[in-house]
């Protein structure tokens, strides 16, 4: 530092400066009206920045404490419903002893399926448009067509589903014995209202969700790492595979179990395929977690039985006539709040950990 | 919350320039030193002549949360006349420009010791209110950043804000604003349209206007130029060298004949320190330092 | 090259490597390139599948609503377009049925309106409180907050509507007789099922959809144009209100559009809690039905297959579909120049 610094004085306003004599007939800035406007204005602007600023700290968390109002309105509707014995029983006519078994393994299936059909076509795509495709009419068209699949209404999925799946339009009904050691699987043309129709219009109407994540996951990897790899001669596909795919994976994950959860959710779709709100058994007909292994037959013939799940019972319980039916629909509704708010605190944690231990 | 008191009246534009104000009998507070001058331990003063003081850095140290970028800075500005801040990159000089207005307070974790006078009072001090403080002092960006509004809207901004309705003044004071900026004639017939449309050198021209139509009295202007063609930043040039009638003008500028045209006084910052300042002639002709005449003439930065 | 390295391991070094990697880099079949293609054109059918849904959809749709398949007649082959859209009354069940489309457009854009005077401006205001106000800590608390605001099921939604929100908010404050036992105030009818419960549930609903979608498109906006605000003696509020949302202003809008389509599609809730009756009116406090909630009527019955009643579920599909994919594409559209404009 080559000035001297000058020694520290205490502040002293300045001698005041004789006034300039504003002469000229242009004088700058009309007369002060600015200053005077801007002065008397200015204890007004900043009220009125307090004031919307406490209007949007209060729209922002009015919406999180109906979150909770929501949970709570639910908790007191279920209080002293929600049992143990709910989850572990099949729905009943008297609703003291009505549970939600069926809606649980049924809800397990279904979406177990849907991941399974959606999860690989979604990723598919969305590795296809982020690390393939060139920029042409094509790619664009599409690109603009997933963005609008994800704003078609579900109960639209559910319409297609329906048609598509349940009646495959409208073909005649055959049935297919294949026997095992056993016991016999038994498949059916069309599908009807079963767990795969279920699964099929889910994967269909979260597809979209599963794109669109992915590709911003893949779209958050630099592109630094795939010249990287590709310099060291690694071919696309390895690039992908081994690079950016593991690079972009809790990013997916977070996507995919975000868009699962809404799956979970899912009512309308449900309903229109006509799932059954109101069934005493379980998918494959399945009795105990055993079964699983030791009856392969029943498990093969899971996707092909009916099912309901817990959003279509909660459903046909708000439609019923008994008003005890509604607190049974409350206290489903917490077990399905309480799945929900696992999954998506999980892909919440997957996204801020990640987020967190990353960075390039 | 407080004001800072204004100067009893403003500029008009048949004021003196700074150099016949030095010939006034109205010498500078500082005790006959050059402001400027005064900053670089008052060495060497020959040359030069004393103007009323605008601004004034004492012993000011700026951080960005633990890093320190501005070390100990006290330099003296004079009312209506060009003071240029030149270095390399990272030297300090836009966060030292950006110090005078509190541009710096939106970006967290800044914080800085030391004083910032504007007319004698601390800007920095807990009853100014900033909003108050930046519409004296104004600022014009490196990158011109019209607001995707009209032409007019975008002069029109300060007035608005500032809770005119006077259409009439607005309307004057629109037109007056782009005539001082020179941008009347090229837009005169399209207010309406789109400021996003003009191009780059209007678009600059068009943030002068509109810092201007808030009446400040400083001017901060941070490459005004550096993203412009060479036509453009002729306009700019001519602009400020027409505004410093009026205004006080701080310029951070990349570009030293662009300093050496444009200024009266130059301040020379490297590596967060204020190296030199005096008069722009002094400085390039014959600088004090090493590391400036290093600069000047081109073997580093 | 390695391969051809061993084969010629007397040859002088240099010679060797240059001419292995000529004949290397010619264009030639190998099994990896051939796995290489077919793994790229697994992936582009993976995407065109979308393109397949979006034809399927249509076809659906327009097979069982506009063109037939011979010997099927589709439903406006028997119904004609005149009374679809200039009949008022909407009674599949009658005879003669009746089929004008108003009364459920109607039920649908009297749950929109309520919805989006309801979430629109809450969901903009957090956003510019997020992307404004909040310190960063407080941004990653109620962001994902406001996320799991948007994974509550819309059963749930539906639920809440019918059973808390109109015996214990909206009655109350439209009732207080039955309440508080005041009888000397207003006392306005309200149906158990009714479009303003459900407008307010979807408005919560959405809330989350406009505040996600704005606060991208406020963030977009450069911080210089804040500066630049600033820097004319703006206050917070000047920026915000001045600045960033007008210049964020077509991109907010699209996030609006967005979020109405939502509200437009949205079946459960307005299902359960808006109610089945198809009727003609702008009256909040009736009972009213959505074309969601219409399709919902005719799917969950045991309406036969190919009565008209059954084809006009695919009518009344149809034109949610269109509403939906146009509000949509314009929403698109605009997001996508607004994107280009910071960019």
């Amino acid at each position: 530092m080559s000035e001297t610094p000058t020694p520290r004085r205490p502040l002293s306003p300045l001698p005041e400066k004789p006034p300039i004599p504003t002469t000229s007939p242009t004088t700058f800035v009309g007369g002060g009206l600015v200053e005077e406007s801007f002065d008397l204005a200015l204890a007004r602007r900043h009220r009125n920045g307090r004031i919307f600023e406490w209007v949007c700290w209060l729209a922002t968390w009015g919406s999180v404490l109906i979150l909770g109002v929501l949970i709570a309105a639910m908790a007191w509707q279920a209080f002293g419903w929600l049992t143990p014995k709910f989850l572990v029983s099949m729905p009943k006519r008297n609703p003291a002893e009505a549970g939600i078994l069926p809606g649980i393994v049924g809800t397990f299936w279904l979406i177990l399926l849907t991941a399974i059909l959606s999860v690989p076509l979604g990723v598919g795509a969305a590795i296809y448009l982020e690390e393939y495709a060139k920029p042409t009419l094509l790619t664009r068209f599409i690109q603009l067509n997933i963005a609008n699949l994800a704003g078609v209404p579900s109960i639209v999925y559910g319409i297609l589903g329906f048609t598509a799946f349940v009646r495959m339009f409208g073909l005649a009904r055959s049935e297919y014995l294949i026997s095992f050691g056993i016991g016999t699987f038994q498949l059916t043309l069309p599908f009807g209202r079963t767990v795969i129709s279920g699964a099929l219009t889910l994967a269909l109407l979260s597809l979209p969700v599963v794109i669109i994540a992915s590709q911003e996951a893949l779209r958050s990897v630099p592109p630094s790492l795939r010249h990287a790899s590709l310099a060291l001669g690694a071919t696309k596909w390895q690039t992908i595979r081994y690079q950016i795919i593991p690079s972009a994976l809790p990013g997916m994950m977070t996507g995919v179990i975000l868009a699962m959860s809404r799956a979970i959710g899912e009512t309308a779709p449900l309903v229109a395929i006509g799932a059954a709100t109101y069934i005493t058994f379980t998918p494959g007909r399945i009795g105990s977690l055993s079964e699983v292994v030791t009856r392969p037959d029943k498990l093969a013939q899971v996707p092909f039985d009916s099912f309901t799940t817990i959003p279509m019972q909660i459903y046909g319980w708000i439609n019923e006539a008994k008003p005890d039916f509604q607190h049974v629909a409350a206290a489903a509704i917490l077990v399905l709040l309480a799945i929900l708010l696992i999954s998506n605190g999980l892909a919440i944690y997957i996204r801020q950990h990640f987020q967190k231990k990353i960075r390039w | 919350m407080s004001l800072i008191p204004r100067p009893a009246s403003f500029a008009s534009a048949a004021n003196p320039s700074p150099t016949e104000t030095a010939a006034s009998p109205e010498a500078s507070p500082l005790s006959g030193s050059h402001p400027v001058a005064a900053n670089a331990g008052g060495a060497n003063t020959s040359g030069g002549a004393s103007t009323p003081l605008k601004i004034e850095t004492r012993r000011m140290n700026f951080f960005y949360g633990s890093h320190q970028a501005l070390f100990d800075i006290n330099l003296r500005i004079p009312e209506r006349a060009v003071t240029a801040l030149i270095g390399p990159s990272g030297c300090g000089k836009s966060t030292y420009l950006r110090a005078l207005n509190r541009m710096n307070d939106i970006i967290e974790g800044t914080r800085h010791t030391g004083d910032v006078l504007l007319d004698s009072h601390d800007i920095y001090a807990p009853n100014i209110d900033v909003v108050a403080l930046r519409k004296r002092v104004g600022m014009v960006f490196q990158k011109s950043t019209p607001f995707p509004k009209s032409i007019f809207e975008n002069v029109a901004y300060g007035m608005r804000i500032a809770g005119i309705r006077n259409r009439t003044f607005i309307q004057e004071t629109v037109e007056r604003c782009l005539q001082q900026s020179a941008l009347w004639n090229e837009v005169k017939d399209r207010l309406k349209d789109s400021a996003m449309a003009l191009s780059g050198g209007q678009q600059q021209r068009l943030c002068i206007a509109r810092a201007l139509a808030t009446n400040p009295e400083v001017l901060l202007m941070d490459e005004p130029a550096s993203a412009l063609d060479p036509a453009s930043t002729a306009r700019i040039e001519d602009l400020i060298i027409e505004l410093k009638q009026n205004y006080t003008i701080v310029i951070v500028t990349h570009n030293m004949q662009q300093a050496a045209r444009i200024s009266e006084f130059t301040a020379f910052f490297c590596q967060g320190r204020l190296v030199e300042v005096g008069l722009t002639k002094q400085l390039f002709f014959k600088p004090r330092e090493k590391e400036t005449e290093d600069y000047i003439t081109g073997r580093f930065g | 090259m390695t391969a051809d390295d061993r084969q010629s391991p007397n040859d002088p070094p240099l010679a060797s490597s240059h001419g292995s990697a000529a004949s290397d880099l010619v264009y030639r079949f190998t099994w990896q390139r051939l796995r290489e293609n077919f793994i790229q054109f697994t992936l582009f059918m993976c995407a065109l599948l979308s393109v397949l849904t979006t034809l399927a959809i249509i076809f659906v749709l327009v097979s069982e609503a506009v063109f037939g398949i011979p010997p099927e007649r589709a439903f406006f082959q028997e119904i004609s377009l005149s009374q679809f859209f200039l009949e008022t009354r909407w009674a599949p069940q009658y005879s003669p049925a009746f089929f004008g489309i108003w009364p459920l457009v109607c039920g649908t854009f009297l749950i929109a309106a309520i919805a989006g005077l309801i979430g629109l401006p809450t969901g903009l205001l957090s956003a510019i409180y997020l992307s404004e106000y909040a310190s960063p800590r407080v941004r990653s608390i109620a962001k994902p907050t406001l996320e799991l605001l948007a994974g509550v099921p819309t059963v749930v939604y539906g639920y809440f509507g019918l059973r808390i929100v109109t015996p214990y908010f909206i009655r109350p404050m439209l009732r207080p007789a039955d309440v508080f036992g005041i009888d000397w105030l207003w006392n306005i009818p309200v149906d158990g099922f009714n479009a303003l419960s459900g407008g307010i549930v979807v408005g919560l609903m959405i809330i989350p959809t406009v505040c996600s979608l704005s606060e991208d498109v406020l963030r977009a906006v450069p911080r210089t144009l804040r500066e630049a605000g600033y820097a004319l003696g703006s206050t917070k509020f000047d920026v915000c209100v001045r600045v960033v949302v007008p210049s964020a202003l077509s991109g907010i809008i699209a996030a609006f559009l967005l979020a109405i389509s939502r509200a437009v599609g949205e079946t459960m809730a307005v299902t359960i809690a808006a109610g089945q009756k198809p009727t003609l009116t702008l009256n909040p406090l009736s009972q009213i039905e959505t074309m969601t909630a219409y399709v919902v009527n005719v799917m969950s019955g045991d309406t036969p297959v190919g009565t008209i009643e059954y084809k006009s579920l695919y009518a009344v599909a149809l034109v949610l579909f269109l509403t939906t994919l146009v509000m949509n594409l314009i929403s698109q559209m605009v997001l996508a120049r607004y994107r280009e404009v910071y960019q």
